[in-house]
């Protein structure tokens, strides 16, 4: 089966692209980055603030297991209906900076559409990171795991 | 061992990758590590060191001697890193599609 989300990263470029289609009609897919209430259901995050339009922002919040809060959000430059947003996007106390991103809606027949998401960062390195977290924090959850299964090991075998 | 040692930066090094690539077709012991290289016999174990502590390396006992072998599932571990990344999104727009899947037949 082809994989509905595709990211491309290319070497040594300060940007990626995230695409991916769906089995919706153009105008659904756009009203679900359109309306909070629905944005905070496919997102699971709190939508504090969504001024669509141009020199308007959006700040949502999410919670994570811990409890603590965590935001990130960012200005619109552009936002034509159905078409295109153009915003920056930084998450809030993280070193990872300040992104432009490019989100360009696409419609392929009447019941399905496709998001072109290009992003650009800072530099090379931050982009580089920003891919890599997921990886780590699946690798830091595989080392707990084993570890967890390690101890209980242990104190079964005493 | 440290666990937090990051694999990126294991492979990041020239050196740390050629011990990969000799170990890939050979399983080794230190010392024949060491002399493919002009570094210090000290360097070296410490280059084998963190690939140990990474996973990428394996150590086996054979007699009085340890032989290093190449670990190649880790090593598919990393030439896929940006699987999780992918997985992250593919997650994220399955339940944009849901959500308006539902949206619509409430319509």
């Amino acid at each position: 089966m082809e994989r509905k989300t595709k990211i491309n990263a290319e070497d040594g470029k300060q940007e990626l692209l995230i695409t991916r289609e769906f089995d919706l009609p153009l105008e659904l897919l756009f009203k679900a980055y359109e309306d909070p209430e629905i944005v905070e259901q496919w997102m699971g995050t709190k939508v504090l603030k969504l001024e669509n339009k141009k020199h308007g922002g959006y700040q949502f919040e999410t919670t994570d297991p811990m409890g603590n809060k965590h935001r990130f959000g960012g200005v619109i430059h552009e936002f034509n209906s159905n078409q295109k947003i153009i915003r920056t996007f930084e998450m809030e106390n993280t070193p990872f900076g300040v992104q432009l991103e490019f989100l360009e809606f696409e419609k392929l027949t009447d019941d399905t559409s496709k998001l072109n998401m290009h992003v650009v960062f800072k530099s090379v390195e931050l982009r580089n990171q920003l891919l890599k977290l997921p990886f780590a924090q699946g690798i830091n959850m595989a080392h707990n795991r084993i570890q967890e299964i390690l101890s209980n090991h242990n104190h079964d075998s005493k | 061992m440290d666990l937090r040692r990051d694999v990126f930066q294991a492979i990041a090094d020239p050196t740390r990758r050629a011990i990969i690539t000799l170990l890939a077709l050979n399983a080794m012991t230190p010392t024949a590590i060491a002399e493919h290289f002009h570094s210090s016999r000290q360097t070296i174990s410490k280059h084998i060191q963190i690939l140990t502590e990474c996973q990428l390396l394996e150590q086996e006992q054979n007699g009085r001697e340890i032989h290093y072998h190449f670990n190649a599932k880790k090593m598919k571990e990393i030439a896929d890193f940006i699987e999780p990344f992918r997985n992250l999104w593919d997650d994220r727009f399955n339940k944009l599609e849901a959500v308006m899947k539902k949206y619509r037949s409430k319509k």
